[in-house]
C-alpha cells in the first residue's frame, strides 16, 4: 500500500472516479472500501487529481466519499510451483478456495492467494554461492507433477547479481527464502520460490526470439495436414454460434502435442468449464501417462462474472504461459473467446466516453489484440534451451459475419486462420473449419505438395458443386461429376473427423502421412466408370471403406484388413494412377 | 433514517437527477408524484448529482416531488407464500393478495462459483415429443425459444409450465399483451399449475423500467428455491422486450450505442441473467426457457445473436411447430443415452428421413416426377408432421418413441431406415 489516499467522486457502472492526493500510476491496483469490504480495482485513466478506475467487482453500494487505497503495484500474477491443475478466476483467485470461504456464490471482496502458502515443495539447489545471475536464470528446481519446475531469479530484477547464499536441498513453502542475492551495490535481496509479475507486461527474459518452425500436432487431420499451427505460433478460430468453436478447442486441449495447456474461459458459459473440470481428471495425458489435469491450468471468468476481470483474465493466462515457457516447456494457451474480451474493452471505453471506432469498439482495439498475440513465440532461453507459447483464440463475430472489427484485427496478426462456417456445421460436418476460406502460414505435417493437391481438389469440387446447382446433374459432364465425387470423398473421410471416437479423434502425424498417401493414390487415379450412377455408387463404396479404415487402430490387423479392402475395390474399379499423382507419391518417398 | 429531497434537478425520459449526498450506487428511492408512489433506482452518481431511473416512468414527475432514499438495493421477499402469487416488476402484488415484506433477498446477486456446479445430466420431461424426443431439455439448461412475432410461443410456454417435471415454476413476463397475461393466468389455474407457480408480470402498458427488473426478480426467487433443494423452471417471455428496455434507458442516458442502438454491454447483461441457470452440487437447480422474438425472422439481429452465444442451443418456433433443423439442445447427449436404448438411433433416423422428405417436397414443387421412394417419403413426412411435430401432441417420451416406430413401419421396410438391425428386431412393430 502507498500513502496515497483517495475518495470516490462518481460512480457509473463499474467505472468509478476517485479524487486522490499524492502519486498514482497508470494501471495501478487500488481498493474501494465499501462498508469494510475492499473491492479490487485498476486505474485506467488519470486526469489532474481525478483517477478513473475500473472495479473488478459489482459496484452496487458504493457512494461518494468512500475511501480508496492505492496498492502501488500493477495487477500481478503470483508465479511459483503449484499453478498446475488449478482453477483460477481472472484475478488468479483459486475458485475452490473461494468456495470454501464464501460458499455457493462468488462473494465480492473475497480474495485468496494464487499459490498455497502452507504447502511444502522439495527444493534442489542448482546454483552455488558466488555464481553471477541475471533475471530469468534459475537457482534451483522443484518437482511439480510430471515437470521439473525451475526456481528463477525474479524477472523484474534488472542488472546482474551475485548469489550470496542458497538453501540446502529440502522442503520449503513458496514464501520461504531459499536464496540471498546481492546487487552491484552489495544490497541483499531475498529470493523465495515465488514472485509476482504484472500481467499486462510481457515476460522478456529470453536471449532471442526464433521463428516458429516446428509444427504443433493437434491430431485433427484438417488442421495438421492443411491448416497447421506451429509451436510458438498463433491462430484464431472465428465462427458463428453453434459452429463448434468450443468443442474444437476442447479436443485440442486434450490431444495437442505440448507440455502444458492453459485454458482461458473468457466470458463464456460456466457449464463448459464444469465439463472440463469433470472430464479432465479422468483422462490421461498420452505424453506422461498421468492425469490430464496435471498439465492443465484453467482460468475461468465466465460470462456472468464482472466484466473488468474478464479483461484481466486473458493477461493472467498469458503470463502463466510465459512463466512455464521460461522453463523450456511448450505451452498452449487457448483463449475462448477473445471477442468477449474485446467487448469488455468496448464497455469500458463507452463508460470513459471515448470517441468510438467501428461498431463502437475503441480505436486501440487493434493494437491491444496485436500486443496480446505477440506474446506468443518460440524463444531461446538464457540456458540455451528453447520454449514456446502458442496462442489459439476463438472469435465470436456478431451475426457470424467475419467483416467485423475483432475478426479483422485478429486476422492481421495471427499465423493461421481456421474459419468455421454455418453451412458446414449445419450439415453436421465436424470440424466445421471451411477449407475454402481458411489459411495457414506454418509448415504442415504432410508433404506440402500433397496438401496443395488436396486443397485444389476441394476447390474444384466446390466449383463444380455450385455449377451443378444451376445446370443440374444432367448438365454436368461425367468427368466433372467424378471430380466432384472425389472431393466429396476427401471431405468426408479426411477433413471430417469424429471427435467422440477415441481412435478417430486422435490421428497422429505418422498415420496422417500414411492415409494421405493412400488418398493421393486412390483419388489421383482414373477409373473405368461408364455413367454417373456407376460413379456415385463406386465412390460411395470407396468412402465407406475409408471411414471404416479410420476407425481401426493404426497398424493393427483390422487396419491392414480394412486397407486391403480399399485396394481390392481399387482393383475392381480398374484404377490407374494419373501422372500428377505418381509424381506426388514419388516426391513423398 | 432515510434521506428526503424535495428538488428534482432534471427529468429526461424515465431518468431523473437529484442533488444528494451519501447516496449509494444501485440504491432504491421512493418518489411521490401526484399519480402516487413509485420506486426509483440510482444508476449513476457524479459528485452530488444522482441519476435515478423511475420505475413508473418520468411522465408527470414534477421538479418539486419528494424523493426519499431507502438505503438498500432492490430486493424481493422470499418465502413459500410466494407460490401462487402474481407480482409486478416492483415486487408489488398484481393479484388481490397481500404485499409480502419478510425475508427480503437482494436481486441480481453474484454468480455461482463454477466449482459448486455439477455437470447437467438429468432430463426434464415436458411430454412434448419435439422436445423430449428430438431436442431433450436438460435440468439446469438455458434455452431460448427463437420465434417470429405471431407464433404461439406463449401457448407453448404455458403448456411447458403445465407439463414440465419441475417443483416450482417461475414465470417472468416482459412487455406482455394484457390478454396474454390473462391467458397465462387462466391456463395455469385451469391446469392446476398455479399451486406451484410464481409470476412476475410486466405488461406492455406498464413502465419500461419495471420491465428490466422482471428477469432479476424471477431468477432471484428461483435461485432461493433451488437452494432449498427444489428443481425450478424459469419461463421468461419475451427477452427481446427486456433488451429493448435496456436500449431505451441507455439511449436516454446518452450511452454510446454499439449495434443497432443496443448498449455495448448487451452480451454481458443477457449472460448475467441466463447464467443463473445452474445445477447446484448437493442442492436444487434452475432451468431457464426464454422466448426471444426475432425481429423480421433475422437470427443475426443483436438480441438473438448474442443470446445464441450465451445459451446451450435453441428451440426454433416456426409455422406453429418446433423446427427440427434450426433447433438444437446442446446438452441432449448428456441424457438421451440413458433414456431408452432406441432413443438416439430412432431420433437420428427420423430426422434424416424428414430431411430427405423436405428435399423431395422441393423436387415435387418444381414439377419433377416422383419415384416410389419419393412417394414413401411424402407419406412419411405428412405423418411425422401431423403425429409428432404438431404442437398439440401430448405424449410421454416412451409413447412418442413407440409412435415413431409405428410411423416408420407404416412407410418403410426395416432396412430402408438405416437403423442397426438389433434395434429394429426388438422395436419394429409386428
Amino acid at each position: 500500500m502507498t500513502d496515497t489516499k483517495g475518495k470516490v467522486v462518481s460512480v457509473n457502472g463499474n467505472l468509478v472516479s476517485v479524487r486522490f492526493d499524492g502519486n498514482v500510476s497508470m494501471n495501478e491496483l487500488c481498493y474501494v472500501i465499501v462498508d469494510g469490504t475492499k473491492l479490487k480495482s485498476e486505474v485506467i485513466r488519470i486526469r489532474g487529481d481525478i483517477a478513473q478506475i475500473q472495479v473488478y467487482e459489482m459496484t452496487g453500494g458504493i457512494k461518494c466519499g468512500d475511501d480508496v487505497e492505492f496498492d502501488g503495484d500493477m495487477l500481478s500474477a503470483q508465479l511459483g510451483p503449484g499453478l498446475l491443475g488449478q482453477i483460477y478466476d481472472g484475478l488468479q483467485n483459486p475458485l475452490p478456495v473461494l468456495a470454501e470461504q464464501a460458499g455457493w456464490f462468488l462473494q465480492r471482496g473475497v480474495y485468496a492467494e494464487g499459490l498455497d502458502s502452507e504447502k511444502k515443495w522439495e527444493f534442489t539447489p542448482t546454483a552455488k554461492a558466488g555464481d553471477t545471475l541475471r533475471a530469468g536464470e534459475y537457482i534451483g528446481t522443484v518437482p511439480e507433477g510430471p515437470f521439473t519446475h525451475k526456481i528463477f531469479v525474479p524477472f523484474y530484477l534488472l542488472g546482474t547479481y551475485k548469489l550470496k547464499s542458497i538453501a540446502d536441498k529440502g522442503e520449503y513453502t513458496v514464501n520461504e527464502t531459499v536464496a540471498v542475492i546481492t546487487d552491484e551495490r552489495g544490497r541483499e535481496i531475498n529470493v523465495s520460490m515465488s514472485f509476482k509479475w504484472p500481467v499486462k507486461r510481457a515476460v522478456n527474459c529470453y536471449s532471442e526470439r526464433l521463428a516458429p518452425v516446428e509444427t504443433m500436432e493437434t491430431k485433427v487431420r484438417l488442421i495438421d495436414s492443411l491448416f497447421p499451427v506451429a509451436k510458438g505460433g498463433t491462430y484464431c478460430i472465428p465462427g458463428p454460434f453453434g459452429a463448434g468453436k468450443t468443442v474444437l478447442q476442447h479436443t485440442t486441449s486434450k490431444y495437442a502435442d505440448v507440455d502444458i495447456v492453459i485454458i482461458a474461459a473468457c466470458g463464456e458459459r460456466a457449464g463448459e468449464v464444469v465439463e472440463t473440470l469433470t472430464e479432465f481428471p479422468e483422462l490421461t495425458d498420452p505424453k506422461t501417462g498421468r492425469s490430464l489435469m496435471e498439465r492443465t491450468i484453467i482460468i475461468c471468468n465466465t460470462s456472468s462474472m464482472p466484466v473488468a476481470s474478464r479483461e484481466a483474465s486473458v493477461y493472467t493466462s498469458v503470463t502463466l504461459a510465459e512463466y512455464y515457457r521460461q522453463m523450456g516447456l511448450n505451452v498452449l494457451l487457448l483463449a475462448d473467446s477473445t471477442s468477449r474480451w474485446a467487448q469488455a474493452l468496448r464497455e469500458m471505453s463507452g463508460r470513459l466516453e471515448e470517441i468510438p471506432g467501428e461498431e463502437a469498439f475503441p480505436a486501440y482495439l487493434e493494437s491491444y489484440i496485436a500486443a496480446f498475440y505477440e506474446r506468443a513465440g518460440y524463444v531461446r532461453l538464457p540456458d540455451g534451451t528453447t520454449g514456446s507459447v502458442t496462442i489459439g483464440g476463438t472469435v465470436s463475430p456478431a451475426g457470424g459475419n467475419f467483416e467485423e472489427p475483432v475478426t479483422q484485427a485478429t486476422l492481421k496478426v495471427v499465423g493461421a486462420f481456421h474459419g468455421l462456417s454455418r453451412e458446414r456445421s449445419d450439415a453436421r460436418k465436424y470440424p466445421a473449419i471451411d477449407p475454402l476460406i481458411s489459411w495457414s502460414k506454418y509448415k504442415c505435417v504432410i508433404d506440402p505438395a500433397k496438401s496443395a493437391f488436396f486443397k485444389s481438389m476441394i476447390f474444384h469440387g466446390s466449383e463444380i458443386d455450385s455449377m451443378m446447382k444451376v445446370v443440374g446433374e444432367e448438365g454436368t459432364s461425367l468427368e466433372d461429376y467424378i471430380v466432384y465425387l472425389k472431393s466429396e470423398v476427401l471431405d468426408s473421410v479426411y477433413l471430417q473427423q469424429n471427435s467422440f471416437d477415441p481412435v478417430e479423434s486422435n490421428c497422429g502425424t505418422v498415420r496422417q502421412r500414411y492415409v494421405t498417401d493412400k488418398l493421393v493414390y486412390v483419388l489421383g487415379s482414373d477409373y473405368a466408370l461408364d455413367n454417373k450412377d456407376d460413379a456415385r455408387d463406386f465412390f460411395n463404396r470407396i468412402r465407406q471403406r475409408f471411414i471404416d479404415w479410420n476407425y481401426t487402430e493404426f497398424e493393427s490387423n483390422a487396419f491392414k484388413n480394412a486397407e486391403g479392402e480399399i485396394d481390392a475395390l481399387y482393383n475392381e474399379g480398374k484404377g490407374k494412377t494419373t501422372r500428377e499423382a505418381e509424381l506426388l507419391l514419388k516426391g513423398g518417398e | 433514517m432515510s434521506k428526503v429531497y424535495n428538488k428534482i434537478e432534471s427529468v429526461t425520459g424515465n431518468v431523473i437527477t437529484v442533488k444528494a449526498e451519501g447516496i449509494r450506487y444501485n440504491e432504491l428511492a421512493q418518489i411521490n408524484t401526484r399519480f402516487g408512489k413509485s420506486l426509483a433506482q440510482v444508476n449513476k452518481i457524479d459528485g452530488d448529482i444522482v441519476s435515478l431511473q423511475v420505475f413508473a416512468g418520468g411522465k408527470g414527475v414534477s421538479t418539486g416531488d419528494e424523493v426519499r432514499f431507502l438505503g438498500h438495493e432492490m430486493r424481493v421477499s422470499f418465502s413459500d407464500d410466494l407460490i401462487g402469487r402474481i407480482f409486478n416488476g416492483s415486487g408489488e402484488p398484481r393479484d388481490k393478495g397481500p404485499a409480502l415484506s419478510d425475508n427480503m433477498q437482494p436481486i441480481g446477486g453474484p454468480s455461482v462459483n463454477p466449482t459448486k456446479r455439477i455437470l447437467a445430466n438429468r432430463m426434464m420431461r415436458t411430454n412434448i415429443p419435439m422436445i423430449d424426443m428430438f431436442n431433450t431439455l436438460v435440468v439446469s439448461q438455458k434455452l431460448p425459444i427463437f420465434s417470429i412475432s405471431g407464433e404461439p410461443y406463449n401457448q407453448l410456454l404455458a403448456r411447458i409450465a403445465l407439463q414440465a417435471e419441475a417443483d416450482v415454476i417461475v414465470l417472468g413476463g416482459m412487455g406482455l399483451k394484457y390478454d396474454d397475461f390473462l391467458y397465462f393466468k387462466e391456463e395455469l389455474s385451469n391446469g392446476g399449475a398455479l399451486s406451484k407457480t410464481v409470476m412476475f408480470i410486466h405488461t406492455a402498458s406498464d413502465p419500461t423500467v419495471e420491465c428490466m427488473m422482471i428477469p432479476d426478480m424471477s431468477l432471484a426467487v428461483a435461485e432461493q428455491f433451488a437452494l432449498q433443494n427444489k428443481d425450478v423452471l424459469v419461463l421468461l417471455t419475451d427477452m427481446t422486450n427486456f433488451a429493448d428496455a435496456m436500449k431505451e434507458i441507455a439511449i436516454t442516458q446518452e450511452q454510446v450505442p454499439s449495434n443497432r442502438g443496443y448498449p455495448g454491454d448487451l452480451y454481458s447483461q443477457l449472460a448475467a441473467r441466463y447464467e443463473k441457470a445452474v445445477d447446484f452440487n448437493d442442492s436444487g437447480s434452475v432451468t431457464v426457457l426464454a422466448v426471444t422474438t426475432m425481429p423480421g425472422d433475422d437470427v443475426t439481429h443483436p438480441v438473438p445473436d448474442n443470446t445464441g452465444y450465451i445459451t446451450e442451443g435453441q428451440y426454433y418456433l416456426k409455422g406453429g411447430r418446433i423446427e427440427p433443423f434450426g433447433s438444437l439442445s446442446r446438452l441432449k447427449q448428456n441424457v438421451n443415452g440413458k433414456t431408452r436404448k432406441d432413443h438416439r438411433a430412432l431420433m437420428d433416423s427420423m430426422i434424416r428421413m424428414y430431411s430427405s422428405y423436405r428435399e423431395t417436397l422441393e423436387k415435387k414443387n418444381m414439377g419433377f416426377s416422383m419415384s416410389r421412394w419419393d412417394e414413401k417419403l411424402l407419406k412419411y413426412g405428412k405423418l411425422f408432421e401431423d403425429k409428432l411435430m404438431d404442437l398439440s401432441v401430448n405424449l410421454t417420451l416412451e409413447e412418442a418413441l413407440d409412435l415413431g416406430w409405428e410411423i416408420l413401419a407404416e412407410c418403410f421396410e426395416k432396412d430402408e431406415t438405416g437403423i442397426k438391425s438389433d434395434l429394429t428386431d426388438e422395436f419394429w412393430p409386428k
